[in-house]
């Protein structure tokens, strides 16, 4: 083994960092950590490369960007627009954007990269959802992985407030009128976050430190106990031939995992880069500056924000008859406000946060888990989250009725009617034809671990039948298919049963009810008597390159 | 147990739950009624691991793509300098620079990644390494340990004992949050009736949005649309926030088209001048601009959320999440023939809050 301390000057350098810190000791426990590899993994590393950007990005717009809703006249380079009153965050945005060299540039790209830090945020979570990696012992992460979520979310919107342009003073406005419409608090809410009426004068640079120091640095924070938590706990793994949930497979940190993700973070800049390079986003000014009377038709918020904008259009102020804002004692309900831009949104976010302990206690298993769920092998799993995806998008097409109406030529009622529907129907929809799709695929996995592949080659037996013949799995091929546990329900206790226990044992039965048991060696041993008896199955089942044929056995076979 | 290959076989199911931190192992579980593990397949070598002209067909490739890298940087530079922005104002000058700047800029850094990660991929080496995981959990003994710590330092401090101490702490911690709420009180002031009032009272000239120019009646035709704001608003102190619920509509229709209204309201039935109808700007959703108006129908859509308001029926919601019509103005003309408010909204105008009670 060369050493680096061969080298004098390197030896004197790492000798002088691990007398004052230890060196040594880190580097001893760290760098040959192991880190698996799937390219799902690397949604969370775009959210963390992204965020980085992110700093970056924005650091150098502070230098230029004055978060002042002081008025003053427009002189700069934009012609339209000079000599128009305009306050001074627009003022200073539009001058990044026309006087700063690369200006424009670095807007694109910390806009572009705030689009896709929420993205991968909202993907990784689906990911980690699907594959059940919340499981024990990771339930706090899944805790901190939605507060990032959430605070992801409010360091867009802030964000996107701060150039004081049309379309994002109509996003304050509409936020004004939702806080507004809390009971009994929201008019003073309202004044107390706006300084007064609505804009008032405060509003940008109150964002302004919201965005630049408190949601950064919260973030910050969050994420550092978030990779905090991952290391302790070490990164989970898919199943597979030699993966155990006593192990970890993959590569050392230093040097390939390191060189792929570094690699990573610049390939992920660089193509934020790209995209700011050649895709115009959030042209202030050719929105305006922001003003209460004009606004344009199409008027959107981010994307990320779409599904409660969505919301607010979905809910209609009149069923039929019933209007669904009321007063009583003089005193105004507006549950046609508050419904969708409160209600939906903050039980959205409950179920977010409670799922993990829901499922706990719903299969009984508080067992620690380090193999990733094949999202298959849960179907009502699987089919919630794809649900909960459905009624997302729902929502989030509902803000875009106005323009897909008009693009397609339907009427804007209609197009809100189909919504509106599907926003009932949708998630229940999605949820049935997930489950049955994931049921159908364990039991081709099923079919395939017993039977083997088709190949395509018909055989005549000397009885003078036909057979297409199966090339069976080898092992390594078969495990994936065979390794999981099947599901457990959750009985009702024998003796009395309270109503809890009962509700308990009925939505276990929901999750768990329907399930595909995993194929068994004996049943192997049946289907391949069986198949042999029609001359079906191939020779070949054994492979040269076992290891071992325990579990045990892939671990130290293969120690290091 | 806590090491052992687990993947195998678990019927203990959720009884095995229970406390402390089970890994999902087996314990003494039937093995035979699931298959094992087959461990780890052979390692399969790549063509740069046994063919030393791939390897260094591999480096040439990684060094090339950083040299690339290096000329996405140059790119930049010439770019930065060679195309100034305040010499030539136009958009297509700002388009070019850029381009030329995120192009540059973007290669040089993607490109470094993408070396990075191609030698890894290709030079560095891949044999899959295992490591053990161990329990989260501490053992027994150091959980009764650390227990007994914990036990120790509290009857050391005495917080159990000296009850006294205890509760004068805790009371006193109770209450010292309360200065950090009440120090939020200034941040903005008590609405008051604020929200009531609006610039509009008797007399007042309709202007044009936004030259401030007065409404002559005779300019209103049939189907034509003004965008109001009160005579004086930009003088007032506030004109953002007066022109957030001052702003008008102006539109003119023929008056048999509307509806009449009936009981109370009936009085409303002259606030139009000559089929010339004012309403407020300001939706009674959330408060976005009601801008669009459709001639043929008489509707007025909010894009915000599209609640639409029927002119025929004073601004009753046939569609949309709003519920209130919108408020009417009353007007006339004065003594020059120019539009002014006969008197202010009946109500407050814009979006829906606590203390607004019932409108008309
Ligand atoms: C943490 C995640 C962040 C997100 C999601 C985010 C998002 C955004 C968005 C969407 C905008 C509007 C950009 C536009 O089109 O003009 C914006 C503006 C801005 N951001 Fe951020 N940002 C983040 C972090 C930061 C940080 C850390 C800083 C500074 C330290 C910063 C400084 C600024 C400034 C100064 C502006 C206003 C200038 C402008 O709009 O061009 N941001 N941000
Ligand atoms: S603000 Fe007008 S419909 Fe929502």
């Amino acid at each position: 083994m060369s050493s680096i301390l061969t080298d004098k000057r390197t030896a004197t350098l790492a000798g002088y960092v691990d007398d004052r810190v230890g060196a040594s000791k880190i580097v001893k426990t760290f760098a040959r950590k192991i880190f698996p590899d799937h390219w799902s993994f690397m949604l969370g590393e775009i959210a963390l490369y992204t965020f980085v950007v992110l700093l970056i990005s924005g650091t150098f717009l502070t230098f230029w960007y004055t978060p002042s809703m002081a008025l003053t006249t427009y002189e700069g380079s934009y012609a339209p627009l000079v000599g128009q009153t305009v306050s001074e965050a627009y003022e200073t945005t539009l001058n990044i954007s026309f006087d700063i060299r690369g200006g424009l540039l670095m807007r694109q790209i910390h806009h572009w990269a705030a689009l896709l830090f929420v993205a991968a945020i909202l993907a990784h979570m689906a990911r980690v959802f699907v594959t059940g990696a919340f499981r024990k012992p990771r339930e706090l992460n899944w805790i901190v992985g939605c507060l990032l979520a959430i605070l992801a979310l409010a360091a867009g919107f802030t964000g996107y407030s701060l150039p004081d342009d049309l379309l994002s003073g109509n996003g304050l406005r509409i936020i004004s009128g939702v806080i507004q419409a809390i009971p009994v608090v929201g008019t003073y809410l309202a004044f107390f976050i706006f300084g007064g009426e609505f804009p008032g004068e405060v509003i940008i640079p109150r964002l302004f430190i919201l965005h630049v120091m408190l949601i950064p640095a919260a973030l910050l924070a969050l994420i550092g106990v978030h990779l905090g938590l991952l290391v302790l706990h070490k990164h989970m793994q898919f199943p597979a031939p030699g993966r155990t949930n006593t192990n970890v497979v993959g590569y050392p940190v230093f040097p390939v995992y390191a060189a792929k993700a570094g690699g990573f973070f610049f390939i992920v800049f660089g193509v934020v880069v790209l995209m700011a390079a050649v895709v115009t986003i959030n042209p202030i000014w050719a929105y305006g500056p922001y003003d209460p009377s004009p606004i344009g038709a199409g008027t959107q918020p981010d994307w990320y924000i779409l599904f409660v904008d969505g919301a607010l259009r979905l809910m209609p102020g009149w069923l039929g008859p019933i209007p669904t804002e009321f007063t009583t004692f003089g005193y105004v309900w507006s549950l046609n406000i508050l419904l969708p831009g409160a209600v939906v949104p903050g039980l959205m976010i409950m179920a977010l946060f409670a799922y993990p302990w829901v499922e706990q206690w719903l299969s009984g298993d508080t067992r620690e888990h380090h193999l990733l769920d094949r999202p298959r092998n849960k179907p009502t799993r699987t089919g919630l989250g794809v649900a909960a995806l459905v009624f997302y998008v729902v929502m989030a097409l509902a803000a875009t009725n106005d323009l897909v109406a008009t693009h397609f030529h339907i009427s804007i009622n209609d197009m809100t009617y189909v919504l509106r529907t599907l926003f009932f129907v949708g998630p229940p929809l999605a949820f049935w034809v997930t489950k049955r799709v994931c049921l159908g695929l364990q039991r081709r996995d099923r079919d395939l671990a017993l039977h083997g592949r088709e190949t395509g080659r018909i055989v005549r037996t000397a009885d003078g039948e036909y057979f297409e013949v199966h090339e069976p799995l080898d092992v390594y091929e078969r495990w994936n298919l065979v390794q999981q546990e099947a599901d457990q329900l959750v009985p009702l206790p024998t003796g009395k049963a309270s109503g809890l226990d009962k509700l308990r044992a009925r939505m276990s039965a929901f999750f768990f009810e329907d399930r595909i048991e995993p194929v068994t060696p004996a049943e192997l041993e049946a289907a391949h008597a069986h198949d042999d008896g029609h001359g079906r199955a191939l020779e070949g089942d054994t492979d040269p390159h076992a290891v071992s044929a325990s579990g045990r056995g892939s671990e130290t076979g293969h120690g290091h | 147990m806590k090491d052992s290959p687990t993947t195998e076989h678990n019927d203990a199911g959720p009884s095995h739950g229970g406390v402390g931190t089970d890994l999902a192992a087996p314990e003494g579980a039937a093995l035979d009624n699931r298959f094992a593990n087959p461990g780890l397949p052979a390692h399969r070598y790549r063509t740069t691991d046994i063919d030393p002209a791939a390897a260094k067909r591999a480096e040439r490739q990684v060094s090339t793509i950083f040299l690339l890298s290096a000329v996405g940087t140059l790119v930049f530079l010439v770019g930065y300098f060679a195309l100034p922005i305040d010499d030539d104002k136009s958009l297509g000058r700002l388009q070019l620079s850029t381009m030329v700047l995120g192009l540059g800029l973007g290669f040089a850094i993607f490109l470094i990644g993408i070396g990075l990660v191609h030698w890894a991929k290709t030079l560095m080496p891949d044999h899959e390494q295992i490591e053990l995981r161990h329990d989260i959990r501490g053992t027994d003994e150091e959980r009764r340990d650390a227990s007994n710590i914990i036990l120790d330092g509290v009857e050391e401090s005495g917080i159990m004992r000296r009850t006294v101490i205890r509760n004068s702490l805790i009371g006193a911690m109770a209450i010292l949050p309360i200065p950090a709420v009440v120090l939020f009180r200034d941040l903005g002031p008590l609405p008051g009736t604020v929200l009531r009032e609006s610039l509009w009272e008797e007399g007042v000239r309709l202007t044009r949005d936004p030259d401030g120019t007065p409404i002559r009646a005779a300019d209103v035709t049939f189907g034509s649309v003004f965008h109001v704001i009160p005579d004086g608003l930009s003088e007032s102190s506030h004109p953002i926030e007066e022109k957030a619920k001052a702003a008008v509509l102006l539109i003119r229709i023929q008056p048999e088209d509307v509806q009449p209204l009936e009981g109370d309201l009936a009085v409303r039935n002259d606030w139009d001048y000559d089929g010339i109808y004012a309403y407020s700007k300001i939706c009674t959703h959330v408060g976005c601009p009601v801008a669009l108006y459709e001639q043929q129908t008489h509707h007025l859509l909010c894009p915000c959320h599209q609640s639409t308001f029927d002119l025929t029926q004073h601004c009753k919601v046939i569609f949309g999440p709003a519920k209130r019509p919108l408020p009417q103005l009353p007007i006339t003309v004065d003594g020059e023939g120019y539009l002014v408010a006969s008197g202010p909204f009946p109500e407050p105008p814009g979006p829906s809050y606590w203390e607004r009670g019932a409108s008309a």
